[in-house]
């Protein structure tokens, strides 16, 4: 708040406590108006916690929640202008698509004549008019969805919230919806607060993420910076696939250092604050950042053998054995036109690390 | 083939043993409706078609007592029906709405335990508490009666409908802006509907059915149809009684039907 902009959501020293156990130890986070805002982390890191006391469902033990400079945290969930779509999206059985559509106008009193009108224009922008008689049994999941969508968009709340909506469909239509609620954002332009464990769907689709760990938030920032410049071991674990080496910083020169691996190959990368020289940490290599080759071009290409092949469609990821007994998975594109050759397992070969592409972690 | 393994079909003796145990429950009845419709006033020598037993207990000489029993009964079994299905309901939502609550096991054994005790017991101990406040036995005694002792069989298929509803549906409304009345009237309770009109039946015939607390808190002279039933007994069987448990046992079958369908629809 201190750049004057008001932030759609402002959540500040957020704790959640269930008895003795710590679900979220004091989280701040701002939101800002109408992004698209995922909160990313395996079961149990406390990301639906904090939706749900976004939504009201959750007391906040400590702290305050601010919707656009309002605090709402002691709202009841009714006094809240902000909507869910649920994991299982809880469409009403008793009530057809559009009642179930309609539901939350009528409960704002706007009478169930102009309720049932707003109902059938959100039904036809998300193309499920032809089924608002229909009862919600009578739909396919991805259409059932679509409805939950439509149901918590139709009263026009200031922020929707998303709990791993797309979790039950299948994955050729979980695709197709991660970008029609890309499009839906941006039409809208209501902020959208996203929930998911799936990494992949997180990168996809948000302007920014907030990676969440046991109760803690790990790192906050846009999909690009999440992956290619992970501050943690956790976040470079968790967001894609990478190579994770223990090193030791041996050296440091300007902002770049030396550093050496347990089997004495050495590699130099950007300098990261909290890692001096003499001190241990972690460097991520992505997979794909890494290219195989026949001859030593730069004088820290490590030298190995090719020890598998795992095809996997757009690429193969070889597994190297480097001389000095550690193992490093390179990905290759299938792809005539790129550059890079695949090595038949057993050869001897070069790999060669893109510059700039290792991160020193702290531990 | 590896499936019929596991069908109890393929057991020896399958069939036999269906047919004794369908024999044991239904041929008493089979007997009285058979003889109900028989034409001489015997019960053991059938003469031929009739319909004049049933004539007999809407015209003969017994049909102003039996009129006036049947409409205690149905009156008695409307209100009490009525009132420990609203009560159940209640008790069901406070017991898997409520949350974790200190005593809760307890008071599920409460709401349970009449289903266990035997009845004649129940029967003694309420005519004992009518007794020690003095209160008048008539048919508001009977009444209450009934309606204590209905709780449970109405509560039971009304908790076991409301466990099959998740609380994300209430969850949802709140979020859409209901306040929690509306939540409970517009989208809780048309979600138990199937199981309080099944509870509500169930209580129903249970309350029409009752002998044995009844003949111990009616007043004198104030008959229910079942109690009615063993006074005519007591002077003697004839076959008008055969002709009014056949009626009672229709009724009691449609009812069960209705409430059958009614609790399997929109499952």
């Amino acid at each position: 708040m201190s750049d004057g902009t008001v932030h759609a959501i402002d959540v500040r020293n957020a704790v959640k406590r269930y008895g003795t156990f710590t679900a979220l130890k004091s989280v701040s986070l701002s939101i800002k108006d109408n992004e698209f805002f995922t909160l990313l982390g395996p079961s149990g890191c406390g990301k639906t916690t904090l939706l749900r006391m976004i939504a009201g469902f959750e007391d906040v033990t400590e702290g305050e929640i601010f919707l656009f400079g309002d605090e709402i945290e002691k709202l009841p969930p009714n006094r809240r202008p902000v909507n869910t779509v649920f994991q299982n999206y809880a469409l009403f059985p008793h009530m057809s698509v559009l009642e179930n559509v309609g539901f939350g106008l009528e409960m704002l009193g706007r009478g169930k004549a102009e309720a049932r009108k707003r109902a059938g224009e959100i039904l036809e922008m998300v193309q499920l008019s032809q089924f608002s008689g229909r009862k919600p049994s009578q739909l396919s999941g991805g259409q059932q969805q679509r409805v939950a969508l439509a149901r918590a968009l139709a009263p026009q709340p200031k922020v929707l919230l998303l709990d791993e909506p797309l979790s039950a469909l299948d994955l050729k239509l979980r695709k197709a919806m991660q970008l029609e609620l890309k499009h839906l954002q941006r039409e809208t332009g209501i902020t959208f607060i996203f929930v998911t464990h799936d990494q992949e769907e997180a990168l996809t689709m948000s302007d920014r993420i907030a990676v969440m760990s046991a109760g803690e938030m790990q790192q906050l920032g846009a999909a690009r910076d999440i992956y290619e410049r992970p501050e943690n071991r956790f976040v470079a674990d968790f967001i894609g696939e990478t190579n994770l080496i223990n090193v030791i910083v041996k050296s440091k020169d300007g902002n770049r250092v030396l550093c050496g691996f347990e089997n004495g190959l050495t590699l130099t990368c950007d300098a990261v604050p909290g890692i001096d020289v003499g001190q241990s940490g972690h460097m991520s290599i992505r997979p794909e950042r890494m290219k195989l080759q026949q001859e030593q071009v730069e004088a820290e290409n490590f030298r190995g053998t090719v020890i598998e092949n795992v095809y996997v469609g757009t690429d193969v990821q070889s597994i190297i054995g480097l001389d000095g007994g550690m193992r490093l998975t390179v990905r290759t594109q299938n792809s005539d036109r790129g550059k890079a050759r695949i090595f038949e397992p057993g050869s001897d070969v070069f790999v060669d690390v893109e510059f700039g592409s290792a991160r020193l972690l702290a531990n | 083939m590896s499936k019929a393994r596991f069908d109890v079909k393929s057991y020896p003796g399958f069939v036999q043993l269906t047919v004794l145990c369908l024999l044991i429950l239904y041929l008493p009845l089979m007997v009285v409706a058979v003889y109900s419709f028989n034409a001489s006033a015997s019960i053991v020598n059938w003469e031929g078609f009739s319909l004049r037993w049933y004539a007999d207990v809407f015209t003969g000489p017994e049909s102003a007592k039996f009129k006036l029993a049947a409409r205690n009964s149905f009156v008695i079994a409307i209100i009490a029906a009525t009132v420990a299905t609203a009560i159940a309901t209640l008790a069901a939502t406070a017991m898997i709405r409520g949350g974790k609550f200190r005593l809760r096991v307890l008071s599920l054994g409460l709401i349970s335990l009449p289903l266990m005790v035997p009845e004649i017991v129940t029967a003694v101990a309420t005519l004992i508490f009518f007794n020690s406040i003095g209160f008048e036995r008539g048919l508001l005694t009977i009444l209450l009666a009934h309606i204590a002792f209905c709780i449970p069989f109405a509560y039971l298929p009304i908790s076991a409908r409301m466990q099959g509803i998740e609380d994300t549906y209430e969850q949802a409304a709140l979020d859409l802006y209901a306040t929690k009345r509306q939540a409970f009237t517009r989208i809780l309770l048309p979600l138990m509907m199937p199981g309080i009109v099944s509870g509500y039946l169930l209580a129903f015939i249970i309350s029409l059915d009752d002998f044995i607390i009844t003949n111990f808190v009616k007043g004198a002279g104030v008959e229910t149809l079942p109690t009615a039933i063993f006074g005519a007994v007591k002077q003697g069987l004839k076959p008008n009684i055969m002709a009014i448990s056949t009626m009672l046992v229709g009724f009691s079958i449609i009812m069960v039907t209705v409430s059958y369908f009614v609790g399997k629809k929109d499952n």
